[in-house]
């Protein structure tokens, strides 16, 4: 675990589509798919990111962009620093060698896609708003595609597929990562056909070690019992699918 | 357990064993401070709460080093309104929970008061001593024994409610503030808030990590200060003092409260330990009596005293 933030220099970047790219680095930690580390730019904020790419020297960050941070990040070059700190939280439980799906939604498919490295029999389904979102096309070719506009694949959500889908097969395991909303549907639908299902959740962070209290989830601090739950421990937690935390602390329904 | 009881009275306030959640850590939501309460803590408080919405300092807020923790979070908070329905319904937790009130200046903190009167808390903590959020605390002149009696007879004035002051250590003069605090009212001394501010700088980017450059210094490095503060505060007032600094374990609360202290916050020692750092103490504490023939933990309160 590396406390203090570690400065790394970016030896590669990759586009991944219009808004995601990813930056690489070299491999200073070992990461289980589903944690998280904070990643620092020194005198502008520090935050929270999964490893989307564990190679044996080698790791990376997929980053959407959104706000300052995330185009601070999509500025840097190759040769450019950051700093990264952690693993931290607990990640996805994996049984390599039943059969599983993930099902990823935007840039929640990053936080998968580890995982997918690591299972064998997988499915995987991702969702876009539109074609030119869906990222790791050519990592994953087999990956089944889904966008709100019908512009590439299936047309219409992850759950709409994913149901279809449990209409013909069943998995051991459904993973899933993405909205909140979509989450929240996918692990009903799978608590329904009697599935086990775990979910990677995203609250506002600032420490990632479990002391400010910033990432709470229904008393639940997602930086250190999450960021993944079982559908058991959701089922337990109110705040899942409506109540997000912002900065101040204010509660505000999602 | 064995028959030793850990039970401790503050200002009335009957706590089931004298280990208390500090204010800042966890204690953003009903729900975690209910957590805690669950993890064995005798009593917990809330994290800073303040008239407006603050979002506080950007990250790094928090940091670990070697000696304990640097932190500048930076008093962020919902404001009064959303922490009075936050803290509503405060029965479902089983312990005393305690509001800790920051404002810019003594009106400021009344507003909060009123602002939770409504909610039931069992006593209200001022933080005068915050040493690295400019408009409070340190940085705007709170210290003083003046600004102490002033912004606690302010309280005062408003509430029934046990009040409890919480002391900076950078202060050489801290007995001078405590008994201003005690003659404007208040009910109990809480000592001490985090050192400093101290700064860690990362020597590859070159650049302090903290956003805010400095922050508070808690943990290990800030215990031996704590418990001098402690010792000193109790041969100079006659209200309890709240033992606060590097607590981590049941020998540190012990030390704390042979020091003068009639109960322990925990902090840092949440990072060190895990969330159930209260029961560990409260059994190592256990442990110890037993060990040394103590059976009244009540009997341990300034025993380090000549
Ligand atoms: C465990 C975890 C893993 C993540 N992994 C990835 C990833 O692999 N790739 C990726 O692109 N994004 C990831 N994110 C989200 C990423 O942290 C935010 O997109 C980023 O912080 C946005 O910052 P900004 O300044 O660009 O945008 P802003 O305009 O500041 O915010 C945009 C959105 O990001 C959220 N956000 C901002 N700051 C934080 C913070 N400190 N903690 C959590 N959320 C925040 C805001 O609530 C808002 O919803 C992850 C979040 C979490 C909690
Ligand atoms: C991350 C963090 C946030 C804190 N926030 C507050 C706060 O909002 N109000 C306050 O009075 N003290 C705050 N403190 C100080 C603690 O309540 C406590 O006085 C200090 O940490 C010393 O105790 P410790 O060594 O057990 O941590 C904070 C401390 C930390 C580490
Ligand atoms: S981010 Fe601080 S407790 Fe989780």
């Amino acid at each position: 675990m590396i406390e203090q933030p570690r400065i790394v220099k970016i030896c590669d970047i990759l586009e991944e589509s219009a808004n995601v790219r990813t930056l690489f680095f070299k491999r200073i930690l070992d990461f289980m798919p589903g944690q998280f580390v904070m990643v620092w730019i020194p005198l502008l904020d520090e935050k929270p990111f999964t490893i989307s790419y564990m190679q044996k020297d080698i790791a990376g960050i997929s980053v959407l962009k959104r706000g300052i941070f995330t185009q601070a990040l999509h500025a840097k070059k190759i040769g450019d620093s950051i700093g990264i700190r952690g693993p931290y939280g607990k990640g996805f439980h994996t049984q390599t060698k039943l059969n599983a799906c993930v099902v990823g939604g935007g840039i929640g498919m990053a936080s998968l896609a580890t995982l997918v490295d690591a299972l064998s029999d997988i499915t995987i389904i991702q969702g876009a708003r539109t074609s030119s979102e869906i990222i790791y096309k050519t990592r994953f070719p087999e990956m089944k595609l889904c966008t709100d506009d019908g512009s590439f694949g299936f047309k219409g959500t992850t759950v709409d597929f994913l149901r279809e889908l449990l209409n013909t097969r069943t998995f051991h395991k459904v993973y899933t990562c993405g909205p909140e909303k979509m989450m929240y549907q996918v692990v009903e639908l799978c608590k329904n056909r009697g599935i086990d299902c775990e979910a990677s959740l995203d609250r506002y962070m600032k420490c990632g070690f479990g002391v400010c209290g910033q990432c709470d989830c229904s008393g639940q601090r997602v930086c250190i019992e999450g960021p993944v739950f079982t559908a058991t421990e959701l089922s337990r937690m109110e705040d899942f699918g409506r109540i997000h935390i912002l900065k101040t602390g204010e509660r505000i329904t999602i | 357990m064995s028959s030793i009881d850990l039970s401790v009275h503050l200002c009335n306030i009957r706590l089931s064993n004298p280990t208390i959640l500090a204010s800042g850590i966890l204690g953003t939501t009903r729900a975690l401070l209910k957590r805690v309460a669950e993890s064995g803590a005798g009593a917990v408080t809330t994290k800073s709460i303040s008239n407006e919405p603050r979002e506080g300092h950007k990250n790094p807020t928090v940091i670990t080093f070697d000696g304990g923790m640097l932190n500048a979070v930076g008093y962020s908070n919902p404001g009064v309104d959303a922490a009075a329905r936050e803290f509503s319904n405060l029965q479902v937790i089983n312990v005393p929970v305690i509001a800790s009130v920051i404002g810019t200046q003594k009106e400021d903190f009344a507003r909060v008061v009123d602002g939770l009167s409504d909610t039931n808390f069992s006593a209200i903590e001022i933080p005068l001593s915050c040493p690295h959020t400019p408009g409070f605390g340190l940085l705007a002149g709170q210290g003083t024994p003046e600004a102490t009696f002033a912004i606690t007879s302010e309280i005062r004035k408003i509430t029934k409610l046990p009040i409890f002051v919480k002391l900076s250590p950078n202060i050489p003069e801290i007995c001078t503030v405590a008994k201003a605090a005690e003659d404007a009212g208040a009910d109990a001394i809480t000592a001490v808030n985090s050192m400093g501010p101290g700064m860690i700088i990362n020597i590859e980017a070159q650049k302090p990590i903290l956003h805010f450059k400095v922050g508070g210094v808690t943990g290990d490095a800030l215990r031996p200060i704590a418990i001098r503060c402690v010792y000193d505060l109790y041969k100079a007032v006659n209200i309890p003092i709240i033992g606060v600094g590097g607590v981590s374990t049941g020998r540190h609360s012990i030390e704390m409260m042979m020091a003068g202290a009639s109960a322990v916050g925990i902090g840092t020692g949440v990072y060190y330990r895990g969330i159930d750092v209260f029961k560990k103490v409260c059994e190592e504490m256990v442990q110890w009596m037993e060990e040394n023939n103590f059976d009244n933990i009540n009997s341990i309160i300034g025993i380090a005293h000549d």
